[in-house]
Protein backbone atom coordinates (compact mmCIF):
# COMPACT_ATOMS: atom_id res chain seq x y z
CA UNK A 1 0.00 0.00 0.00
CA UNK A 2 2.79 2.31 0.77
CA UNK A 3 4.62 1.31 -1.90
CA UNK A 4 1.61 1.99 -4.34
CA UNK A 5 1.50 5.82 -2.81
CA UNK A 6 4.97 6.47 -3.48
CA UNK A 7 4.40 5.32 -7.07
CA UNK A 8 1.75 7.61 -7.49
CA UNK A 9 3.49 10.56 -5.98
CA UNK A 10 6.41 10.06 -7.42
CA UNK A 11 4.08 9.86 -10.70
CA UNK A 12 3.15 12.78 -10.33
CA UNK A 13 6.06 15.13 -10.14
CA UNK A 14 7.69 13.27 -12.82
CA UNK A 15 4.27 14.25 -14.93
CA UNK A 16 5.11 18.07 -13.47
CA UNK A 17 8.79 17.54 -14.88
CA UNK A 18 7.22 16.19 -18.38
CA UNK A 19 4.46 18.72 -18.72
CA UNK A 20 6.34 22.02 -19.75
CA UNK A 21 8.21 19.64 -22.29
CA UNK A 22 5.11 18.39 -23.70
CA UNK A 23 3.22 21.90 -23.57
CA UNK A 24 6.38 23.77 -25.60
CA UNK A 25 6.74 20.94 -28.29
CA UNK A 26 2.59 20.97 -29.15
CA UNK A 27 2.63 24.21 -29.03
CA UNK A 28 5.00 25.09 -31.25
CA UNK A 29 4.10 22.34 -33.51
CA UNK A 30 0.41 23.00 -33.63
CA UNK A 31 1.23 27.24 -33.61
CA UNK A 32 4.08 27.45 -35.34
CA UNK A 33 4.91 24.67 -37.62
CA UNK A 34 0.97 24.29 -38.06
CA UNK A 35 1.30 20.81 -39.11
CA UNK A 36 0.35 17.08 -37.61
CA UNK A 37 3.19 15.45 -35.32
CA UNK A 38 4.14 12.28 -37.28
CA UNK A 39 2.77 8.70 -35.67
CA UNK A 40 1.22 10.94 -32.95
CA UNK A 41 0.17 7.79 -31.68
CA UNK A 42 3.25 5.99 -31.30
CA UNK A 43 4.92 9.10 -29.84
CA UNK A 44 2.12 9.43 -27.35
CA UNK A 45 2.42 5.78 -26.28
CA UNK A 46 6.31 6.58 -26.28
CA UNK A 47 5.46 9.32 -23.36
CA UNK A 48 3.43 7.55 -21.47
CA UNK A 49 6.32 4.71 -21.43
CA UNK A 50 8.99 7.42 -20.45
CA UNK A 51 6.80 8.56 -17.57
CA UNK A 52 6.10 4.86 -16.49
CA UNK A 53 9.92 3.78 -16.87
CA UNK A 54 10.94 7.06 -14.51
CA UNK A 55 8.71 6.80 -12.12
CA UNK A 56 9.09 3.10 -11.80
CA UNK A 57 13.07 3.52 -12.03
CA UNK A 58 13.04 6.17 -8.95
CA UNK A 59 10.47 4.57 -6.80
CA UNK A 60 13.57 1.61 -7.35
CA UNK A 61 15.73 3.88 -6.26
CA UNK A 62 13.85 5.47 -3.48
CA UNK A 63 13.22 1.83 -1.63
CA UNK A 64 16.37 -0.55 -2.64
CA UNK A 65 19.41 2.10 -3.05
CA UNK A 66 18.44 5.45 -1.41
CA UNK A 67 18.58 4.71 2.40
CA UNK A 68 21.31 2.40 2.06
CA UNK A 69 23.56 4.69 -0.02
CA UNK A 70 22.93 7.56 2.45
CA UNK A 71 23.31 5.16 5.30
CA UNK A 72 26.44 4.19 4.43
CA UNK A 73 27.46 7.71 3.57
CA UNK A 74 26.42 8.69 6.90
CA UNK A 75 28.17 5.73 8.82
CA UNK A 76 31.68 6.36 6.78
CA UNK A 77 31.97 9.93 7.62
CA UNK A 78 31.03 9.40 11.20
CA UNK A 79 34.31 10.16 12.86
CA UNK A 80 33.69 7.07 15.23
CA UNK A 81 33.95 4.90 12.41
CA UNK A 82 37.16 6.70 10.91
CA UNK A 83 38.94 6.80 14.03
CA UNK A 84 38.71 3.06 14.23
CA UNK A 85 39.44 2.15 10.76
CA UNK A 86 42.53 4.25 10.64
CA UNK A 87 43.41 3.26 13.97
CA UNK A 88 43.80 6.79 15.47
CA UNK A 89 42.99 7.25 19.15
CA UNK A 90 43.28 10.55 20.20
CA UNK A 91 44.64 13.87 18.39
CA UNK A 92 42.84 15.33 15.53
CA UNK A 93 42.52 12.94 12.29
CA UNK A 94 44.54 13.79 9.13
CA UNK A 95 43.43 13.90 5.48
CA UNK A 96 44.61 10.29 4.86
CA UNK A 97 43.17 8.89 8.01
CA UNK A 98 39.90 9.28 5.11
CA UNK A 99 40.95 6.27 2.99
CA UNK A 100 37.49 4.70 3.04
CA UNK A 101 35.66 7.65 2.51
CA UNK A 102 37.51 8.28 -1.21
CA UNK A 103 36.63 4.70 -2.01
CA UNK A 104 33.44 4.73 -1.41
CA UNK A 105 32.90 8.21 -3.04
CA UNK A 106 34.42 7.05 -5.91
CA UNK A 107 32.42 3.58 -6.21
CA UNK A 108 29.28 5.94 -5.45
CA UNK A 109 30.33 7.90 -8.33
CA UNK A 110 31.04 5.08 -10.90
CA UNK A 111 27.81 2.68 -9.83
CA UNK A 112 25.32 5.84 -10.21
CA UNK A 113 26.75 7.14 -12.96
CA UNK A 114 26.39 3.63 -14.94
CA UNK A 115 22.75 3.91 -13.94
CA UNK A 116 22.38 7.04 -14.74
CA UNK A 117 19.41 7.20 -17.94
CA UNK A 118 20.10 10.26 -19.61
CA UNK A 119 23.65 9.31 -20.13
CA UNK A 120 22.08 6.26 -21.42
CA UNK A 121 19.87 7.80 -23.82
CA UNK A 122 23.12 10.35 -24.96
CA UNK A 123 25.16 6.96 -25.45
CA UNK A 124 22.70 5.67 -27.69
CA UNK A 125 22.80 8.62 -29.65
CA UNK A 126 25.94 8.80 -29.83
CA UNK A 127 26.40 5.05 -31.00
CA UNK A 128 23.97 5.86 -33.66
CA UNK A 129 25.90 8.98 -35.02
CA UNK A 130 29.08 7.71 -35.16
CA UNK A 131 28.24 4.37 -36.74
CA UNK A 132 29.32 2.49 -33.79
CA UNK A 133 33.24 3.54 -33.27
CA UNK A 134 31.93 5.28 -30.27
CA UNK A 135 29.84 2.54 -28.12
CA UNK A 136 27.38 2.77 -25.47
CA UNK A 137 29.26 0.34 -23.12
CA UNK A 138 32.66 2.37 -23.92
CA UNK A 139 31.34 5.83 -23.04
CA UNK A 140 29.58 4.94 -20.45
CA UNK A 141 32.66 3.63 -18.45
CA UNK A 142 34.74 5.63 -19.13
CA UNK A 143 32.23 8.67 -18.28
CA UNK A 144 31.75 6.74 -14.78
CA UNK A 145 35.99 6.53 -14.46
CA UNK A 146 35.81 10.21 -14.45
CA UNK A 147 32.77 10.66 -11.81
CA UNK A 148 34.82 8.42 -9.73
CA UNK A 149 37.47 10.34 -9.98
CA UNK A 150 35.79 13.23 -9.58
CA UNK A 151 33.72 12.63 -6.61
CA UNK A 152 37.05 11.12 -4.86
CA UNK A 153 38.55 14.42 -5.55
CA UNK A 154 35.94 16.56 -4.50
CA UNK A 155 35.67 13.94 -0.88
CA UNK A 156 39.34 15.02 -0.37
CA UNK A 157 38.47 18.58 -0.27
CA UNK A 158 35.59 18.92 1.85
CA UNK A 159 38.23 16.50 4.09
CA UNK A 160 40.87 19.64 3.43
CA UNK A 161 38.99 22.20 3.41
CA UNK A 162 40.93 23.65 0.22
CA UNK A 163 38.59 26.28 -1.78
CA UNK A 164 37.04 24.88 -4.61
CA UNK A 165 37.73 27.31 -7.14
CA UNK A 166 41.32 26.69 -7.26
CA UNK A 167 40.66 22.65 -8.45
CA UNK A 168 37.79 23.78 -10.66
CA UNK A 169 40.03 26.05 -12.76
CA UNK A 170 42.83 23.65 -12.44
CA UNK A 171 40.19 20.92 -14.34
CA UNK A 172 39.62 23.72 -17.04
CA UNK A 173 42.91 24.35 -17.73
CA UNK A 174 43.57 20.58 -18.06
CA UNK A 175 40.41 20.50 -20.44
CA UNK A 176 41.28 23.15 -22.51
CA UNK A 177 44.83 21.56 -23.03
CA UNK A 178 43.39 18.15 -24.18
CA UNK A 179 40.59 19.82 -26.12
CA UNK A 180 43.71 20.64 -28.62
CA UNK A 181 44.61 16.94 -28.98
CA UNK A 182 41.44 14.94 -28.84
CA UNK A 183 40.28 13.79 -31.96
CA UNK A 184 37.81 16.69 -33.48
CA UNK A 185 34.87 14.56 -33.35
CA UNK A 186 34.63 13.36 -29.76
CA UNK A 187 35.34 16.64 -28.20
CA UNK A 188 31.22 17.93 -28.19
CA UNK A 189 30.29 14.71 -27.08
CA UNK A 190 32.71 14.93 -24.08
CA UNK A 191 31.90 18.32 -23.37
CA UNK A 192 28.44 17.07 -23.01
CA UNK A 193 28.74 14.09 -20.72
CA UNK A 194 29.97 16.42 -18.50
CA UNK A 195 26.84 18.18 -18.40
CA UNK A 196 24.38 14.88 -18.35
CA UNK A 197 26.43 12.81 -15.70
CA UNK A 198 24.48 14.32 -12.53
CA UNK A 199 20.82 13.72 -12.48
CA UNK A 200 18.04 11.71 -10.94
CA UNK A 201 20.57 8.99 -9.99
CA UNK A 202 23.89 10.41 -8.92
CA UNK A 203 22.45 13.85 -7.20
CA UNK A 204 20.41 13.11 -3.91
CA UNK A 205 23.36 10.42 -3.05
CA UNK A 206 26.36 12.68 -3.76
CA UNK A 207 24.87 15.25 -1.95
CA UNK A 208 24.09 13.05 1.08
CA UNK A 209 27.65 12.18 1.14
CA UNK A 210 28.66 16.13 0.71
CA UNK A 211 26.50 16.98 3.72
CA UNK A 212 27.56 14.03 5.73
CA UNK A 213 31.50 14.79 5.27
CA UNK A 214 31.02 18.49 5.52
CA UNK A 215 28.64 18.47 8.63
CA UNK A 216 31.04 15.81 10.42
CA UNK A 217 34.61 17.40 10.35
CA UNK A 218 34.87 20.06 12.37
CA UNK A 219 35.52 23.15 11.06
CA UNK A 220 33.22 22.57 8.03
CA UNK A 221 30.15 24.34 7.24
CA UNK A 222 27.64 22.07 5.67
CA UNK A 223 26.11 24.54 3.77
CA UNK A 224 28.98 26.03 2.42
CA UNK A 225 31.38 23.36 2.09
CA UNK A 226 28.94 20.62 1.41
CA UNK A 227 28.11 22.12 -2.52
CA UNK A 228 30.89 21.07 -5.09
CA UNK A 229 31.08 17.91 -5.32
CA UNK A 230 28.62 18.18 -8.46
CA UNK A 231 30.73 20.52 -9.89
CA UNK A 232 33.41 17.59 -9.48
CA UNK A 233 31.30 15.48 -11.02
CA UNK A 234 30.34 17.47 -14.18
CA UNK A 235 34.12 18.62 -14.80
CA UNK A 236 36.04 14.92 -14.88
CA UNK A 237 34.16 13.41 -17.43
CA UNK A 238 34.85 15.47 -19.94
CA UNK A 239 38.35 14.55 -19.39
CA UNK A 240 38.19 11.01 -19.35
CA UNK A 241 36.08 11.14 -21.96
CA UNK A 242 38.40 13.03 -24.07
CA UNK A 243 40.71 10.19 -22.53
CA UNK A 244 39.33 7.28 -23.91
CA UNK A 245 38.60 9.12 -27.79
CA UNK A 246 42.54 9.37 -27.59
CA UNK A 247 42.82 6.08 -26.39
CA UNK A 248 40.99 4.78 -29.00
CA UNK A 249 42.58 6.43 -31.58
CA UNK A 250 46.32 5.76 -30.35
CA UNK A 251 45.26 1.88 -30.67
CA UNK A 252 44.13 2.47 -34.11
CA UNK A 253 47.20 3.77 -35.05
CA UNK A 254 49.17 1.10 -33.55
CA UNK A 255 46.99 -1.15 -35.28
CA UNK A 256 47.77 0.34 -38.03
CA UNK A 257 51.26 0.00 -37.82
CA UNK A 258 51.41 -3.37 -36.94
CA UNK A 259 48.99 -4.00 -39.76
CA UNK A 260 51.33 -2.45 -42.05
CA UNK A 261 54.45 -3.86 -40.82
CA UNK A 262 52.87 -7.31 -41.66
CA UNK A 263 52.30 -6.12 -44.84
CA UNK A 264 56.30 -5.04 -45.49
CA UNK A 265 56.79 -8.43 -43.93
CA UNK A 266 54.50 -10.28 -46.83
CA UNK A 267 56.40 -7.99 -49.32
CA UNK B 1 13.61 -5.48 -9.78
CA UNK B 2 11.36 -1.60 -10.40
CA UNK B 3 14.42 0.02 -11.25
CA UNK B 4 15.34 -2.35 -14.03
CA UNK B 5 11.81 -2.24 -15.14
CA UNK B 6 11.37 1.41 -14.96
CA UNK B 7 14.97 1.42 -17.21
CA UNK B 8 13.45 -1.03 -19.93
CA UNK B 9 10.23 1.65 -20.38
CA UNK B 10 12.65 4.49 -20.29
CA UNK B 11 14.20 3.06 -22.78
CA UNK B 12 11.34 2.08 -25.12
CA UNK B 13 9.51 5.73 -24.51
CA UNK B 14 13.11 7.22 -25.29
CA UNK B 15 13.16 5.58 -29.13
CA UNK B 16 9.85 5.80 -29.57
CA UNK B 17 9.10 9.29 -28.36
CA UNK B 18 11.85 11.43 -27.67
CA UNK B 19 13.98 10.63 -30.28
CA UNK B 20 11.97 11.31 -32.86
CA UNK B 21 9.88 13.76 -32.43
CA UNK B 22 13.54 15.86 -30.98
CA UNK B 23 14.67 15.60 -34.93
CA UNK B 24 11.08 15.80 -36.56
CA UNK B 25 11.14 19.37 -35.21
CA UNK B 26 14.37 19.89 -36.32
CA UNK B 27 13.44 19.27 -39.73
CA UNK B 28 10.45 20.72 -39.68
CA UNK B 29 12.48 23.99 -38.74
CA UNK B 30 15.25 23.87 -40.86
CA UNK B 31 12.49 23.14 -44.17
CA UNK B 32 10.99 25.95 -43.06
CA UNK B 33 13.67 28.13 -42.59
CA UNK B 34 12.73 30.83 -40.10
CA UNK B 35 15.42 31.23 -37.96
CA UNK B 36 13.71 33.52 -35.58
CA UNK B 37 11.18 30.84 -34.61
CA UNK B 38 13.04 27.93 -34.27
CA UNK B 39 15.06 30.15 -31.78
CA UNK B 40 12.21 31.30 -30.12
CA UNK B 41 11.56 27.47 -29.54
CA UNK B 42 15.15 26.87 -28.47
CA UNK B 43 14.49 29.58 -25.58
CA UNK B 44 11.11 27.87 -24.47
CA UNK B 45 12.73 24.34 -24.80
CA UNK B 46 15.66 25.84 -22.35
CA UNK B 47 13.54 28.14 -19.94
CA UNK B 48 10.73 25.88 -19.94
CA UNK B 49 12.28 22.21 -18.46
CA UNK B 50 14.36 23.84 -16.32
CA UNK B 51 12.21 26.53 -14.28
CA UNK B 52 10.29 23.04 -13.96
CA UNK B 53 12.85 21.12 -12.42
CA UNK B 54 12.44 19.49 -9.13
CA UNK B 55 16.52 19.26 -8.54
CA UNK B 56 16.71 23.44 -9.21
CA UNK B 57 14.13 23.91 -6.75
CA UNK B 58 15.78 22.00 -3.81
CA UNK B 59 19.55 23.79 -4.70
CA UNK B 60 17.96 27.07 -5.05
CA UNK B 61 15.85 26.81 -1.60
CA UNK B 62 19.22 25.45 -0.04
CA UNK B 63 21.44 28.79 -1.71
CA UNK B 64 18.42 31.23 0.20
CA UNK B 65 19.56 29.60 3.36
CA UNK B 66 22.52 30.08 3.30
CA UNK B 67 22.12 33.60 1.60
CA UNK B 68 20.09 34.36 5.17
CA UNK B 69 22.53 32.94 7.02
CA UNK B 70 25.06 35.73 5.84
CA UNK B 71 22.76 38.47 6.39
CA UNK B 72 22.65 39.24 2.56
CA UNK B 73 18.68 38.57 2.75
CA UNK B 74 16.43 38.79 5.97
CA UNK B 75 15.60 35.46 8.08
CA UNK B 76 12.07 35.65 7.09
CA UNK B 77 10.00 33.00 4.57
CA UNK B 78 8.97 35.60 1.99
CA UNK B 79 12.57 36.90 1.80
CA UNK B 80 13.93 33.68 1.12
CA UNK B 81 11.26 32.56 -1.07
CA UNK B 82 11.93 35.52 -3.20
CA UNK B 83 15.58 34.91 -3.46
CA UNK B 84 15.08 31.15 -4.37
CA UNK B 85 12.47 32.26 -7.41
CA UNK B 86 14.88 34.81 -8.20
CA UNK B 87 17.68 32.49 -8.71
CA UNK B 88 15.60 29.78 -10.22
CA UNK B 89 14.37 32.31 -12.96
CA UNK B 90 17.88 33.35 -13.24
CA UNK B 91 19.02 29.73 -14.08
CA UNK B 92 16.24 28.74 -16.58
CA UNK B 93 17.07 32.12 -18.45
CA UNK B 94 20.53 31.05 -18.59
CA UNK B 95 19.62 27.86 -19.91
CA UNK B 96 17.58 29.35 -22.60
CA UNK B 97 20.00 31.54 -23.85
CA UNK B 98 22.19 28.58 -23.95
CA UNK B 99 20.14 26.21 -26.00
CA UNK B 100 19.50 29.56 -28.49
CA UNK B 101 23.23 29.83 -28.48
CA UNK B 102 23.99 26.36 -29.40
CA UNK B 103 21.68 26.01 -31.83
CA UNK B 104 23.01 29.17 -33.39
CA UNK B 105 26.17 27.84 -32.98
CA UNK B 106 24.91 24.60 -34.82
CA UNK B 107 23.59 26.58 -37.88
CA UNK B 108 26.52 28.76 -38.50
CA UNK B 109 28.86 25.60 -37.74
CA UNK B 110 31.48 27.34 -35.33
CA UNK B 111 33.69 25.55 -33.67
CA UNK B 112 32.46 24.61 -29.73
CA UNK B 113 36.01 24.98 -28.32
CA UNK B 114 35.47 28.64 -28.78
CA UNK B 115 32.15 28.89 -26.95
CA UNK B 116 33.23 26.76 -24.44
CA UNK B 117 37.02 28.58 -24.03
CA UNK B 118 35.39 32.17 -23.04
CA UNK B 119 32.54 30.38 -21.23
CA UNK B 120 35.14 29.00 -19.10
CA UNK B 121 37.23 32.44 -19.14
CA UNK B 122 33.77 33.88 -17.74
CA UNK B 123 33.27 31.60 -15.11
CA UNK B 124 36.99 31.90 -13.94
CA UNK B 125 37.02 36.17 -14.02
CA UNK B 126 33.09 35.87 -12.45
CA UNK B 127 34.93 33.61 -9.75
CA UNK B 128 37.00 36.49 -8.54
CA UNK B 129 34.29 38.56 -8.19
CA UNK B 130 31.76 36.74 -6.89
CA UNK B 131 30.62 36.90 -3.12
CA UNK B 132 32.02 33.65 -1.80
CA UNK B 133 29.46 31.98 -0.55
CA UNK B 134 27.36 31.42 -3.71
CA UNK B 135 30.68 30.15 -5.50
CA UNK B 136 29.42 26.26 -4.83
CA UNK B 137 25.94 26.87 -5.86
CA UNK B 138 26.83 28.49 -8.67
CA UNK B 139 29.31 25.39 -9.62
CA UNK B 140 26.77 23.22 -8.92
CA UNK B 141 23.70 24.82 -10.65
CA UNK B 142 25.56 23.91 -13.81
CA UNK B 143 25.25 19.99 -13.30
CA UNK B 144 21.98 19.99 -12.01
CA UNK B 145 20.03 22.07 -15.00
CA UNK B 146 19.87 18.85 -17.56
CA UNK B 147 17.37 16.54 -16.43
CA UNK B 148 16.40 13.06 -17.77
CA UNK B 149 14.00 14.33 -20.07
CA UNK B 150 15.56 17.09 -21.37
CA UNK B 151 18.40 15.54 -22.23
CA UNK B 152 17.43 12.96 -24.87
CA UNK B 153 15.28 15.64 -26.23
CA UNK B 154 18.04 18.18 -26.76
CA UNK B 155 20.36 15.59 -28.41
CA UNK B 156 18.11 14.97 -30.60
CA UNK B 157 17.23 17.84 -31.47
CA UNK B 158 20.87 19.09 -32.29
CA UNK B 159 21.32 15.80 -33.81
CA UNK B 160 18.63 16.54 -36.22
CA UNK B 161 19.48 20.29 -36.69
CA UNK B 162 23.19 19.01 -37.86
CA UNK B 163 21.96 16.19 -39.99
CA UNK B 164 19.25 18.61 -42.24
CA UNK B 165 21.83 21.46 -42.53
CA UNK B 166 24.06 20.61 -45.61
CA UNK B 167 27.79 20.65 -44.63
CA UNK B 168 27.00 20.10 -40.64
CA UNK B 169 28.63 16.64 -39.21
CA UNK B 170 25.95 15.59 -36.68
CA UNK B 171 28.94 13.82 -34.67
CA UNK B 172 31.12 17.51 -34.62
CA UNK B 173 28.36 19.80 -34.58
CA UNK B 174 24.90 17.69 -33.34
CA UNK B 175 26.72 17.40 -29.80
CA UNK B 176 27.15 20.01 -27.64
CA UNK B 177 23.80 21.88 -26.31
CA UNK B 178 24.19 20.48 -23.07
CA UNK B 179 27.42 21.33 -22.55
CA UNK B 180 26.05 25.11 -22.98
CA UNK B 181 23.41 24.29 -20.87
CA UNK B 182 25.30 23.54 -17.67
CA UNK B 183 28.24 26.23 -18.23
CA UNK B 184 25.73 29.55 -18.58
CA UNK B 185 24.02 28.84 -15.73
CA UNK B 186 26.99 29.17 -13.45
CA UNK B 187 27.90 32.35 -14.73
CA UNK B 188 24.54 33.95 -14.54
CA UNK B 189 24.15 33.01 -11.08
CA UNK B 190 27.31 34.48 -9.98
CA UNK B 191 26.09 37.15 -11.72
CA UNK B 192 22.86 37.35 -9.73
CA UNK B 193 25.12 36.86 -6.71
CA UNK B 194 26.52 40.15 -6.94
CA UNK B 195 23.73 42.14 -7.92
CA UNK B 196 21.78 40.70 -4.65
Amino acid sequence: MELLQQILSTGLSTVTDVLPIVIVIFGFQLLVLRQKIPKLKRVLIGFVYVLIGLTLFLVGLEVTLFPIGKLMAQQLTDPVFIRQAAGVVSGSLQWDDYAWVYLFAAAIGFATTVAEPSLIAVAIKAQQVSGGSITVWGLRVSVAFGVAIGIALGAFRIVTGTPLHYYIIAGYVVVLIQTLYAPRMIIALAYDSGGVTTSTVTVPLVAALGLGLASNIPGRSALIDGFGLIAFASLFPIMSVMGYAQLGEWRARRQQQSDNGEINEDD
Amino acid sequence: MLVILGLTFFIRGLEQALFPIGESIAYAFARKGNVFWLLLFAFALGFGTTIAEPALTAVTAKAADIAALDGHISTDKAAKANYALGLRLTVAFSVGVAIVAGVLRILRGWPIQYFIMSGYAGVVIMTFFAPPEIIGIAYDSGGVTTSTVTVPLVTALGVGLANSIKGRNPMIDGFGLIAFASLTPMIFVMAYGMII
